[in-house]
């Protein structure tokens, strides 16, 4: 046993961004965005600078997922270096600009922290979704969220996976986090899905604010879901559906799912069974969003991340 | 009440699609074009047409391409003039009331059974244009009596027929099959399972009813649409200032009483039912309406009594 802790020396987090509206028709974040933009005084904290803002405004104009493709997808280092023409689409020109704004992607010039506010159609409760499994500023901070939410549970969904990690519009920044709270409607605002991303939002600045102020966060631990592999549904030559999701797996996310469960259901009746060899643990179950993406479901794998202390560093 | 004949129906047509992004009634139609496929058109015990109202707000997961579909079935909208700045659905509602039309003829079809999904907590709710139809009411106390799995009601609209300008308008006896919850661009099993329950004993009450079954006549129970409220609204910017309240989230049809909570304003605050009259809210917090200016709408219970039925032999 040392007698030192490993402490984690880190920059401060000075420069922090809250996305609503990556998603036009996801409408907690496009509601709590707008409510900030016009009054600020609940996401202030010390000695931060903290920016609300509409990713997507002509999405949101329509209250539509995107104009021409989604946002969320559209970070690649392709469109993010592709030059200035006509004819880009708009959400390309987008990322361009939220590039310039935010970024440089990648670059010592990054805002520190973005989060990025959506909904799900999918039984996921609160979820925080984090895209490194070793990014120790994001992990003491989704430990210290999860802490203050309880008992409200606040799942982990890490997506590391090389070929079905997307770029994010929350990746321009050093430390991105997504924000995803379900189940609710596209194009619906209910009362508790609102507040509740509202309560982690208002967590999570109170940890940049406690860290930035020189606090020392002890090493901690945290349970999380890693993406696996994508589930599409049954479909015929055409590329139609031919089954939903069963009902016994329909609002099950983050529940063990084991070899022989109900999967799907056709529609004239017929089980199909889940034949994987190992329990998995699936989310994004029926997401509106995700009938185009080819994806009925994720399947996750159950980890437990361990974080060193950290403390910000001196200058 | 003393017996009523009434004429057989000859043919039904189940409409899905209507709203191209409410998909249990896509699916339903969708299956039943394949068992038609499948098994010849004998497979349903009477001549039953499929129709995907509105394919290309289908195919794009949207309500609508123009305008609302819904919305284009009144007389002067079907009888309008189409131009090349007619809107898709202008067209469309045209071309539906060619097939399964012309309304107000009499060689409209007997019923159009209209699928719709709703992302209010609903259940199965049979939406009629008016009181009076002896046979959609008949239909609608038979699927109360026949599905247990979820709440089945009646709303009644009781618009006067000429002014009706819904799909279900067209035909000589028409309803709406309402659904929910369910997200738009999602199909849940369980929805589905419910609505293709209630399209096969429609179709089953059809075929009783044209082979000589009396079906007695009693008391329904509906809710009379009153009205629509609107959120609560930033005078300037027309932006939401609250959201439907949690303790009225989802309570499609329970009592409304004068100081129950009906919105949270993102403040904090609490705006509350200020009526005198008890009403039952449905349509809570759908997301379709946002734009229609309607938080919710109220309707008044009440019992209607129908007669006896029975087919009228030639």
């Amino acid at each position: 046993m040392s007698s030192r802790t490993n402490i984690s020396c880190l920059q401060e987090a000075a420069r922090v961004a809250i996305f609503g509206g990556t998603h036009g028709n996801e409408m907690s974040g496009i509601t709590l965005v707008n409510m900030w933009i016009q009054n600020s005084a609940e996401i202030e904290r010390n000695g931060l600078l903290i920016k609300p803002f509409i990713s997507n405004p002509r999405a949101v104009e329509k209250c539509s997922r995107y104009i021409a493709t989604d946002l969320n997808r559209a970070f690649t280092p392709e469109n993010l270096s592709a030059p200035d023409v006509e004819g880009l689409p708009y959400e390309v020109q987008r990322a361009k600009e939220i590039n310039r704004m935010f970024g440089p992607k990648g670059s010592a010039d990054a805002y520190d922290v973005i989060f990025d506010l959506h909904n799900t159609t999918s039984n996921m409760g609160s979820t925080l979704i984090l895209e490194s499994s070793t990014d120790l500023f994001n992990l003491q901070m989704v430990h210290y969220i999860k802490k203050a939410m309880a008992p409200h549970t606040c799942s982990v969904l890490l997506n590391e996976h090389p070929q079905l990690k997307y770029s994010t519009t929350r990746s321009v920044a050093k430390h991105p986090v997504g924000l995803e709270v379900g189940p609710q409607p596209q194009g619906v605002l209910r009362s508790n899905v609102f507040e509740s991303m509202r309560t982690i939002l208002k967590h999570a600045l109170d940890f940049i604010e406690i860290f930035n102020s020189g606090v020392t966060f002890p090493p901690c631990t945290v349970d999380v879901f890693r993406v696996q592999e994508r589930m599409d549904y049954p479909r015929d030559t055409n590329g139609n559906i031919t089954a939903m999701v069963h009902p016994h797996l329909q609002d099950c996310d983050w529940e063990p799912l084991n070899r022989g469960d109900p999967m799907f259901l056709t529609f004239d009746g017929r089980t199909v069974l889940y034949e994987g060899a190992n329990t998995v643990y699936p989310t994004f179950i029926n997401e509106a969003a995700y009938y185009e993406k080819q994806q009925a479901f994720m399947t996750t794998g159950r980890e437990i991340l361990a974080a060193n202390a950290i403390r910000k560093a001196c200058k | 009440m003393a017996l009523l004949f009434l004429p057989a129906l000859a043919r039904m047509a189940v409409c899905g699609g209507t709203h191209g992004n409410e998909l249990s009634g896509v699916y339903v139609v969708q299956e039943m074009e394949r068992q038609r496929k499948e098994k010849g058109e004998g497979v349903w015990p009477i001549p039953v047409t499929t129709v995907l109202s509105n394919p290309r707000a289908v195919k794009e997961c949207r309500r609508y391409i123009d305008t609302d579909m819904n919305r284009c079935f009144s007389r002067d909208t079907l009888s309008s003039p189409i131009t090349d700045s007619s809107p898709y659905e202008v067209r469309r509602a045209q071309e539906l009331n060619n097939l399964v039309g012309l309304k107000g003829s009499t060689d409209a079809i007997d019923l159009i059974c209209d699928l719709h999904n709703t992302t209010s907590n609903m259940g199965l709710t049979l939406i009629l244009c008016t009181s009076s139809d002896w046979v959609t009411l008949h239909i609608c106390k038979y699927l109360q009596t026949k599905i247990t799995k979820v709440p089945v009601r009646v709303l009644v609209l009781d618009f006067p027929i000429s002014d009706a300008y819904s799909l279900e308008s067209v035909s000589k006896h028409g309803f709406t099959l309402e659904v929910g919850p369910q997200p738009h661009g999602v199909v849940r099993a369980d929805i589905y399972i419910i609505m293709k329950e209630a399209v096969d004993l429609t179709i089953d009450w059809i075929h009783k009813f044209n082979s000589g079954t009396v079906f007695e006549g009693g008391d329904v129970e509906a809710y009379m649409l009153i009205k629509s409220v609107d959120y609560p609204r930033d005078p300037e910017t027309r932006t939401l200032t609250a959201a439907i309240h949690p303790q009225l989230q989802d309570k499609d049809f329970c009592l409304l009483k004068r100081g129950d909570p009906l919105f949270l304003s993102f403040s904090g605050e609490t705006v509350n039912y200020e009526e005198e009259e008890t009403l039952h809210p449905f349509f809570i917090n759908e997301a379709a309406y946002y734009e229609k200016g309607i938080a919710f709408q109220l309707a008044k219970k009440m019992m209607l009594t129908i007669p006896a039925v029975r087919v009228q032999k030639d």
